[in-house]
């Protein structure tokens, strides 16, 4: 009894020591934090009600819910984010603006020339189409300028982070679109019928496919090997600059998405405040998943864990009154514990402490 | 200290973790003489020149310097150059982006003020004495990187320098711009000023140096007027051979004999890539091992690079098992069974993050394509079959690469290759940088592929290692072919000689 | 659209740099165009610049900030454009920019070109001093619409302005009036330290003060939709009980309503939240029209023909007697407006 006993802390001990090496260390622990901050200050945080929408559909709401609901974006666009800064060791600064351009394409094309159209102009499924061909060319050319021009990936998409904005305007003539249509809405909110948010679900098909296409495709190896080694990588035959490219398409694809749910969400847009600083948001997630800003080796799980945290966290302080402007300093907090926490000198002192106590809770039991 | 010399290092010791870079090196500098330093890699050549422009720190030894009484102190690159002595290296170490006067007088400038007319006619004085064909007023970047180079020795002349160090100035010049900087050495050397050149160049040593100082395994070999030592014997002294050399033992039992060898299954016809080498003619029949023989920086390995498209081919023909073929990249080699295993390892082959086993598939994987990925069970079989094979010591196929031994880094590099069973495998320097024991391992894995029928090019710096391996050496110069050595001939003495060319004393 | 009124709107933020490249060009057309011809952004509507006073038309200069800003600034400049026409008497020129020294480097050159008026909408409160010496030095009149700036009040004839304060004293003015019984309000936020932000959150706060009302929520959501639904979302999440959510503009307002929404959250006329936007967009009186939100207060973006009524005056020799005019605001109640006021003052 006493021997098992004795087995299993120090199992745990080990267990622990094991898990600070692990990338997914850091988003497992931030969220922990956050989910036993709330359960302390508000159980009433994690209820889960079910009610009916004004169209008298059933909905699930509760903090949990929102959190799922308004991490999605986060969480899709970290998918791509974490390909890019793997590949070219640098991040997209761009996909904000991005998102106002797809979204802006998306109303484009449903609201023809009208502001606010009696009906859809174009099925929805021909404007996201058109979005995505068009986030994909913005990410081949962002990815052009990595790849061809080797401009660092911050400086590349800083161009199409300042330009961005207008571009989205000058795409509706600076008209701010309308669409009337509730079927519309139902990408950004429910589906009738459904309870759970329409976003959770699109970000779970994302997931789904990324991790599809990285377990029946070579991408992740690819990626990898580029990002670690570009000359290793070329001189096995692969095409470092395509790679590149390749990954900010896929990141123009999940720009497109995220466009989609945005102007859903409120079946219009504002090109200067959408999707605002979500660029920093996704390359935190990224950072929050346990994965090298500069490069390399990734772990796609960590990010998308990340992206939620992050959501977490914004949920948690609009609870608490914070005021949004006051967010990026709370979030700065987290960049910083992260920091510290993903430096090789604390994961070295965490993993013996780690050891350290495993081995003490031995000897107290054997002295016990 | 002699009354000529202007630098006299004595017993210089220095050691890193592990290794004894210098051991009681001595070397003397007269006034007015450009002096080469010779020696091979790890040589204790660049070692040497740290400890004297004050990168690193000596561990015992003194240095005179003309016009001290007392040994000089050197403890940073500052105080060499309060002392006279600077360096230019072989990249660019000034500003592009600024012009040519301010180029020769950053950081040197007391104070917050810049008299700019001043400092303009400063330069274009020195410019003018040292027939630099170059404006002060221009961005330096709008001139060759020989002029830039000019510019960085004339900053380094003005600096009132005694000691000048020109670290492989030459490497990144054509002909013409060489003759130029040639020129401007001697012009320096009739002001008096003591020059240490270190280069590849055989050809170049001999144009314009006067003595020879050879280095080998961190330890003088000598000091040499030029017209004492014929090439030859330069070489051997780099290469630690007397001519006598009687240990050519050739194990002929090891070396391939193979019956069908007079299929070609490569050849190459004015081959030539971006990477500065003369064009040059290779084949290699079924089963043989040949080897690319020269010095460091004579151009073996932008020879095989050019033949695996890894430099970007320039001029040529390739026939691939008699039929014409074209590279231009890495992945049209490996399509046709080409596979080449880099001479930098760490740079070139390893994708150190990755384990083991995704470091061993990667190549073939590639092969494989895009939408067909070695499932993992997969990948494991076959990282433990090769890591059996070749015996890798490692904790698991999954243990990253990267903390693995130097040795076991290699093997595993050539199981990625291997794996591709090529026709036609291309070793640049496999053996470099590992333990005695894997090194022998290497060779007679080299010699068994080629007896199984896969041709062999084999590099290596050492060559004892080529001659027990290699039954045919083409043999390299100044990015020249200059020969080729085959059964009887090939003996330590001749490649020797090839090798040096030129006076054969 | 939320109105830009005050220029630390644009100052810190990221629009700023956004609209970066957008300022290089306009300063290089500034630099080359307003001498030659006018083209980009600059545009001329006399097209006999280089004449001089010719025509009888009164040339005025116009310093704007950049059209794309905000659905405000667009109807802005489309009124000004639409005024300062040839068939009105003028030849007009337009510079736009959200950098006040290209603005001021534009004036410059508005006053060396001889312009009669200068109507400048200054990005920046602050060094405006000497250009607009220059401009009384060489006899031209200096009209400021939509922002004030820190100079003597000597140095321009006029300032045509809003009044932040006043459009949410109207405001709350009206929910007081709707005596609901009790007050438990979300109030959402525009960007902190906006003169839009100050006047329209003074004006709530005295009131909740003064009448005992509950803020229930008091967060800035940056004018963004989205933040404001997910602030409406965490006090539904919370379970507190609100009847009024007060936004200081009407994307904040529609965010919360599609919170409202998607909880079943009855607003409007009949409805159990009373919802109030500002800026009067288009979209958003057709939404106090439908009974869907309860009230939109104006920010006026119509200047051009009080300026015009001011050159009108100093052309006849009037005497100005208002230095400063208070452009006059409305606040539209879902009980009493009309098709014609969403047509009229929706923008």
């Amino acid at each position: 009894m006493q021997k098992s006993g004795t087995k299993s802390k120090s199992s745990a001990g080990q267990f622990f020591a094991e898990l600070t090496r692990k990338p997914i260390f850091i988003p497992i622990v931030a969220l922990l934090l956050l989910a036993i901050f709330n359960l302390v200050m508000d159980p009433g945080f994690y209820a889960i009600a079910l009610n009916h929408n004004s169209e008298g559909y059933p909905v699930l709401s509760g903090s949990l819910i929102t959190i799922l609901d308004n991490g999605s974006e986060l969480a899709i666009l970290a998918i791509g984010m974490t390909l890019v800064t793997a590949a070219s060791g640098g991040q997209d600064i761009s996909v904000g603006a991005a998102v106002a351009i797809a979204g802006s394409v998306i109303l484009r094309v449903l609201c023809g020339t009208e502001t606010q159209p009696e009906s859809l102009q174009a099925p929805v499924i021909v404007a996201f189409l058109l979005a995505c061909v068009v986030a994909m060319l913005f990410g081949a050319f962002n990815g052009a300028l990595v790849a061809f021009f080797r401009i660092q990936p911050m400086v590349a998409t800083l161009i199409l982070y300042t330009a961005g904005r207008n571009i989205a305007a000058w795409i509706n003539q600076n008209r701010l679109p309308i669409v009337s249509e509730p079927s519309f809405g139902y990408f950004g909110g429910t589906i009738p019928g459904i309870p759970i948010p329409t976003p959770f679900f699109i970000a779970v098909i994302c997931v789904a496919i990324i991790a599809l296409v990285l377990k029946f495709t070579t991408l992740g190896l690819y990626v990898q090997s580029v990002g670690i080694n570009e000359n290793s990588a070329r001189l096995n035959g692969l095409n470092p600059k395509l790679i590149k490219i390749l990954t900010f398409v896929i990141l123009g694809l999940c720009v497109a998405v995220v466009g989609l749910i945005k102007v859903s969400r409120i079946s219009t847009i504002n090109y200067s405040v959408v999707a605002k600083d979500i660029e920093m948001d996704a390359i935190l997630a990224v950072a929050l998943g346990g994965n090298s800003l500069a490069g390399g080796k990734f772990n796609m799980a960590g990010s998308i864990m990340g992206a939620y945290t992050i959501q977490f966290l914004t949920t948690t302080l609009y609870k608490y009154n914070v005021p949004s402007e006051a967010l990026p300093a709370y979030k700065a907090v987290v960049v910083i514990v992260l920091v510290v926490l993903s430096a090789p000198v604390v994961k070295a002192r965490l993993g013996a402490l780690g050891k350290k106590l495993s081995s003490k809770k031995n000897t107290a039991k054997e002295v016990g | 200290m002699k009354e000529k010399s202007v630098l006299e290092m004595r017993g210089i010791y220095k050691s890193f973790p592990g290794v004894r870079a210098l051991q009681n090196v001595d070397f003397t500098l007269e006034e007015g003489e450009i002096h080469a330093l010779m020696g091979e890699n790890g040589a204790g050549k660049s070692t040497l020149i740290k400890v004297l422009t004050g990168v690193y720190e000596k561990d015992e030894g003194q240095i005179f310097l003309k016009g001290l009484n007392k040994p000089a102190v050197i403890h940073s690159p500052q105080d060499a150059q309060n002392l006279g002595i600077s360096t230019v290296y072989q990249e660019i170490t000034l500003c592009p982006n600024l012009t040519v006067a301010e180029n020769m007088y950053i950081g040197r400038t007391k104070g917050f003020g810049t008299n700019w007319r001043k400092m303009n006619a400063g330069a274009a004085k020195i410019l003018k004495d040292l027939d630099i064909p170059a404006d002060a007023t221009q961005q330096l970047s709008s001139y060759s990187i020989a002029i830039q180079q000019m510019v960085a020795i004339a900053r380094a002349v003005d600096m009132d320098c005694k000691v000048l160090i020109l670290d492989e100035p030459t490497s990144s010049l054509d002909d013409s711009e060489v003759e130029k900087l040639f020129k401007m050495m001697r012009d320096l050397k009739a002001k008096g000023v003591g020059i240490i050149f270190v280069t590849h160049f055989l050809e170049q040593v001999y144009a314009v140096c006067d003595k020879i100082t050879v280095l080998r395994d961190g330890q003088l070999v000598g000091q040499y007027e030029i017209e004492n030592l014929p090439r030859i014997q330069l070489v051997a002294k780099m290469l630690g051979k007397e001519l006598n050399d009687e240990e050519e033992i050739k194990d002929d039992s090891l070396v391939y004999q193979g019956a069908d060898a007079d299929k070609n299954v490569f050849e190459a016809e004015g081959l030539q890539s971006n990477a500065g080498i003369k064009p040059f003619n290779f084949h290699i029949k079924k089963g043989e091992v040949n080897g690319f023989a020269g010095l460091l920086g004579s151009g073996r390995s932008e020879c095989v690079r050019a033949i695996f498209g890894a430099d970007k081919v320039i001029a040529g023909k390739v026939k691939m098992k008699g039929k014409d073929v074209k590279i231009s990249k890495p992945i049209d080699a490996m399509k046709l069974g080409i596979a080449y295993l880099s001479e930098s390892r760490k740079d070139d082959g390893l994708v150190g993050d990755l384990s083991v086993r995704d470091n061993i598939i990667l190549a073939q994987q590639v092969l494989r394509g895009f939408f067909r990925p070695y499932s993992k069970s997969e990948a494991y079989k076959i990282a433990d079959e090769y890591i059996k094979l070749l015996e890798i010591k490692t904790a698991s196929a999954d243990t990253p690469i990267k903390s693995l031994s130097g040795g076991n880094q290699q093997k595993c590099i050539i199981a990625r290759w291997l794996l591709t069973h090529p026709d036609y495998l291309i070793l640049d320097e496999p053996t470099r940088g590992i333990d005695i024991g894997t090194k022998v391992e290497i060779q007679k894995l080299v010699l068994k592929l080629a007896s199984e029928g896969m041709s062999v090019t084999f590099i290596s710096s050492e060559t004892d290692e080529m001659l027990r391996t290699c039954s045919r050496l083409v043999v390299m110069r100044d990015r020249k072919v200059v020969g080729e050595i085959s059964g009887s001939e090939l003996t330590q003495s001749n490649i020797m000689g090839t090798i040096a060319g030129g006076d054969k004393k | 659209m939320f109105s830009e009124k005050d220029p630390t709107i644009e100052k810190g933020g990221t629009k700023m740099k956004r609209k970066k490249i957008l300022a290089l060009l306009v300063s290089a057309v500034l630099a080359v165009g307003v001498i030659g011809c006018g083209g980009g952004e600059k545009e001329s509507t006399g097209g006999n610049e280089s004449g001089g006073d010719e025509g009888g038309l009164i040339k005025v200069g116009i310093i704007n900030n950049d059209p794309n800003e905000s659905g405000y600034r667009t109807a802005n400049d489309a009124d000004m454009k639409e005024m300062f026409t040839e068939e009105n008497g003028y030849d007009a020129s337009f510079a736009y920019s959200l950098k006040n020294d290209e603005q001021i480097s534009a004036a410059q050159q508005f006053i060396q070109d001889g312009v009669d008026y200068l109507l400048i909408s200054a990005a920046d409160t602050a060094g405006w001093d000497t250009v607009l010496q220059d401009a009384q030095n060489a006899g031209t009149q200096v009209i400021l619409f939509d922002r004030t700036i820190d100079a003597d009040e000597s140095l321009y004839v006029a300032s045509i302005v809003s009044d932040m304060k006043a459009e949410g004293e109207t405001a709350v003015n009206w929910l007081k009036e709707q005596n609901l019984g009790e007050y438990n309000i979300i109030h959402i936020q525009g960007v902190m330290g906006s003169a839009a932000q100050v006047g329209r959150t003074g004006a709530l706060d005295e009131m909740a003060k003064a009448e005992g009302w509950n803020i229930v929520k008091q967060q800035a959501a940056d004018w963004n939709a989205e933040t404001a639904q997910q602030i409406t979302q965490s006090v539904i999440d919370a379970g507190t009980s609100f009847n009024v959510i007060y936004a200081e503009n009407d994307d904040m307002a529609r965010g919360a309503v599609a919170a409202l929404d998607a909880a079943n959250i009855s607003h409007g006329v009949d409805g159990d939240v009373v919802i109030m936007g500002f800026d009067t967009n288009k979209w958003a009186l057709e939404e106090v029209l439908a009974g869907r939100w309860n009230y939109d207060g104006q920010c006026n973006p119509y200047q051009a023909s009080y300026i015009h009524d001011i050159i009108e005056k100093l052309e006849n020799s009037e005497e100005i007697t208002e230095k400063t005019i208070v452009m006059e605001e409305k606040g539209f109640d879902a009980a009493t407006i009309t098709q014609e006021d969403v047509d009229t003052y929706g923008i």
